[in-house]
């Protein structure tokens, strides 16, 4: 350890800024917002560090990523080394670096923040991994001797991808099987480039080969092939099914068919996957967002990201209705620092009630009701009711609804001895993720609707253990009952 | 990357594709379709599958050249290959001995209801096909359509070949005794074919051709009002009854990318060499 300076000090040095492209730019632009750390700032903001003996830092990250240890590295400049620490844990440190809620999790928690800010742990991942892109190296760890199994993996989103890294250090043979043509699942069809630069996927992905993992593309497991092929005559023996959050939910309001409506995964998946913000240059076309108002419904991660995208492709007025309040957002307080500096206006306590459209059944404006927050419901939340006499029109040929998702089916309806919850989500034991049929395990989204990116990179990590124990024991104990 | 290994034309505009899938080809079955993607820049577009034959690892494709999509793939022959192929995707058609079947098939959608036909005959029914077409040379397939049915009326707008007029024509002189009617062609046909056989309450399936991007139920851009619900026209079709399908609806969503369409397909017309070559080389770098 080479950081001398004494805690107390520590503790005053301030949190290094994180520079970004300003919000006037970036309105207008498909680039990065954030800049990156400089190796000078890399350093500073590692000193921060106490270096707890237990570290909370640790113990509050999904993945458990050992942070003292790598941000030790970054301060003897040993960059690589660092990457290595991470990606001991975290298969992806370029992607979480730059998407995980950081602020609920490794930093929520560190001991600094009592005193001063939090130690930029995030940043500091996401320095090291661009540290690799910038130079061409990698630092990865060493994997297990080959163990001649074989597992499939459903899905090459955060949940998958995470799962392959931990199973070739295993020593398994792993392929990954994505039913797009582009790897990386929501990396890629969700979540934007101005947030997560697809070519930071790509690298991630890349490392992932070299580490030994196979992967094949338009392959729709339950209707290209299903899971009892995979384990027979593929010779599987065993298969993780990561197929993320599936059929996106409308809001059920008349008007829902009108041009002009998208749910935020199509219109999400125009722009990210199939690059409809390069039209025509690309072919996939999108709604025609310039000098054109856009109404942006619900409050999550999603939501963020399909309002900044309008706002982006050059929408006049891009406004976000929740029907809570701006504390309840579930959304990255980053996201919506950023969206509200790059003037998407927050209509908050606003729930719409009909779409409008005109005689050729194109979208003119959306009812809304005004909403106020009643008695807590079962989830603890307080909820939203609508206040009598209260609706108005907002004026808009664009609206994109983004309130969750419900399970995609394609694996279970072709998985009969498959055990679904009454919403069709797959049952998992929640330690091993073992499911009601022998050598198949469950995570992500697909077991427990809707959540995070790392969240789903937990469930990947936790699935390899699974497997791995049971590829070495070969014992099933029962926990989903079949 | 998915070779083409034949390539034939069929009419005007009209070109037949057996393409190396073998996994698709393994498990496709009637009424099922592919999502395509040409090159890199390329959009997502379903495509039915006509027929597969599992022991060779081909499927084969009926692309009629309309927009941008279509008309470079009609541009291809064998030695090409295109980028991605995804599938089967959709619910396989629901085959059941009904009695007495007419299968119709307009334009292009002749070769979408040819394996249904064939399958309504494998399990047992009587199958009537009408096959309409503008004009003579636009009329596809009708020899492997005989093969697959027992009697087959011809129908053109101008009377160049078998009778002059509608498909609903005919179908009006066969109603009495259909107890089954599959309808597949453009929508102004299959509406008119629900129309024909809703006083009488004939069971009718069309398939709905709705605007398509991944094709697994995540996008929800294909939806289609179904009685009084929505349907996702990938997961929950292609095919549904004609007697609860908003037409109307399906037009205006189809409707939806029109200018954009046109402006692609013009930028085509004028660059038709340049997009050959980009086909060429993305599968090159695969």
């Amino acid at each position: 350890m080479s950081n001398t300076i004494p805690n107390k000090e520590r503790m005053k040095l301030p949190r290094q800024h994180m520079p970004e492209i300003a919000a006037d730019v970036r309105a207008r632009n498909f680039e990065e917002v954030n800049l990156g750390f400089e190796a000078n700032a890399a350093i500073i903001e590692s000193l921060r560090c106490l270096a707890c003996k237990t570290p909370t830092c640790t113990r509050s990250c999904p993945v458990g990523v050992d942070v003292k240890e790598f941000l030790a590295r970054i301060i003897d400049k040993d960059y690589l080394g660092a990457a290595a620490v991470i990606r001991r844990d975290n298969a992806l440190p370029a992607i979480t670096g730059r998407v995980c809620p950081q602020e609920d999790q490794c930093e929520g928690d560190c001991l600094v923040a009592k005193r001063n800010e939090s130690v930029a742990i995030g940043h500091l991942e996401r320095f090291v991994a661009d540290y690799e892109r910038k130079t061409g190296q990698i630092g990865i760890p060493e994997n297990a001797p080959s163990t001649a199994k074989k597992v499939a993996i459903v899905g090459s989103g955060p949940a998958g991808l995470s799962a392959a890294g931990d199973l070739v250090q295993q020593g398994h043979k792993v392929r990954v099987f994505e039913a797009l043509h582009e790897l990386g699942g929501v990396l890629v069809y969700g979540i934007p480039e101005f947030r997560l630069p697809k070519d930071i996927v790509r690298q991630e992905v890349d490392v992932l080969r070299k580490r030994g993992v196979e992967f094949e593309t338009n392959v729709i497991v339950g209707k290209t092939v299903t899971v009892d092929e995979l384990l027979g005559e593929e010779g599987y023996d065993a298969v993780f099914v990561a197929t993320g959050a599936g059929l996106p939910q409308f809001l059920g309001v008349p008007g829902e068919n009108l041009n002009g409506v998208y749910s935020a995964n199509e219109f999400l998946t125009r722009v990210n996957l199939m690059r409809a913000y390069r039209f025509p240059d690309y072919d996939e076309p999108v709604y025609d967002c310039r000098g054109k108002d856009v109404v942006v419904v619900g409050g999550g991660n999603t939501a963020m990201d399909a309002v900044r995208t309008a706002r982006r492709l050059g929408a006049r007025n891009a406004y976000l209705v929740y029907r809570r309040g701006e504390e309840e957002m579930p959304a990255r307080k980053e996201e919506v620092k950023h969206a509200k500096e790059e003037g998407i206006e927050f209509r908050m306590l606003t729930n719409p009630v009909e779409l409008i459209g005109d005689e050729r059944g194109w979208l003119t404006g959306v009812r809304c009701v005004r909403m106020e927050l009643g008695e807590p419901g079962a989830d603890g939340r307080r909820k939203p009711v609508p206040v009598a006499g209260s609706e108005f029109v907002i004026d808009a040929s664009l609206v994109i609804v983004a309130v969750g998702t419900s399970a995609n089916p394609l694996v279970q309806s072709t998985t009969p001895d498959l055990k679904t919850t009454k919403k069709n989500y797959i049952e998992a034991d929640p330690e091993t993720l073992r499911t009601s049929k022998k050598g198949v395990f469950a995570g992500g989204d697909i077991v427990t609707g809707g959540a995070t990116v790392i969240l789903a990179m937990g469930a990947g990590r936790k699935a390899a253990k699974g497997i791995g124990e049971y590829l070495s024991s070969g014992a099933w104990p029962l926990t989903v009952n079949g | 990357m998915f070779p083409i290994v034949n390539a034939t034309l069929l009419a005007p505009g009209v070109k037949q594709f057996e393409i190396e899938a073998p996994r698709i080809a393994r498990k496709q079955q009637p009424g099922q379709f592919v999502i395509i993607r040409i090159h890199d820049a390329g959009e997502r577009i379903p495509l039915t599958i006509k027929s597969s034959d599992p022991k060779k690892g081909t499927i084969t494709l009926v692309v009629q050249a309309i927009g941008k999509t279509t008309s470079l793939l009609n541009e291809l022959g064998r030695g090409d290959a295109i980028l991605d192929v995804a599938g089967p995707l959709g619910k396989p058609s629901e085959i059941e001995k009904y009695g007495r079947c007419v299968v119709i098939g307009g334009g292009v959608g002749t070769a979408i209801a040819l394996p249904t036909a064939q399958a309504l005959k494998d399990a047992g029914n009587h199958v009537t096909a009408i096959l309409g077409a503008r004009t003579k040379n636009l009329l596809i397939l009708e020899k492997e359509v005989r093969e697959a049915s027992h009697e087959v009326f011809v129908m053109t707008d101008d009377g160049s070949y078998g009778g002059r007029g509608l498909v609903t024509d005919k179908l009006r002189e066969l109603i009495g005794e259909a107890d089954f009617v599959l309808a597949i062609g453009p929508v102004p046909m299959m509406r008119a074919v629900a129309e024909a056989t809703r006083p009488r309450a004939i069971k009718t399936v069309v398939s709905l051709n709705s605007i398509m991007v991944d094709g697994t139920g995540m996008c929800g851009g294909c939806r289609v009002a179904i009685g009084n619900e929505s349907k996702f026209a990938c997961v929950d079709g292609p095919e549904f009854d004609a007697h609860q399908v908003d037409f109307g609806v399906l037009m205006q969503r189809n409707a939806m990318y029109r200018d954009a369409e046109q402006q692609l397909l013009a930028h085509f017309k004028e660059h038709r060499a340049e997009e050959v070559a980009r086909v060429r080389g993305a599968c090159a770098h695969v």
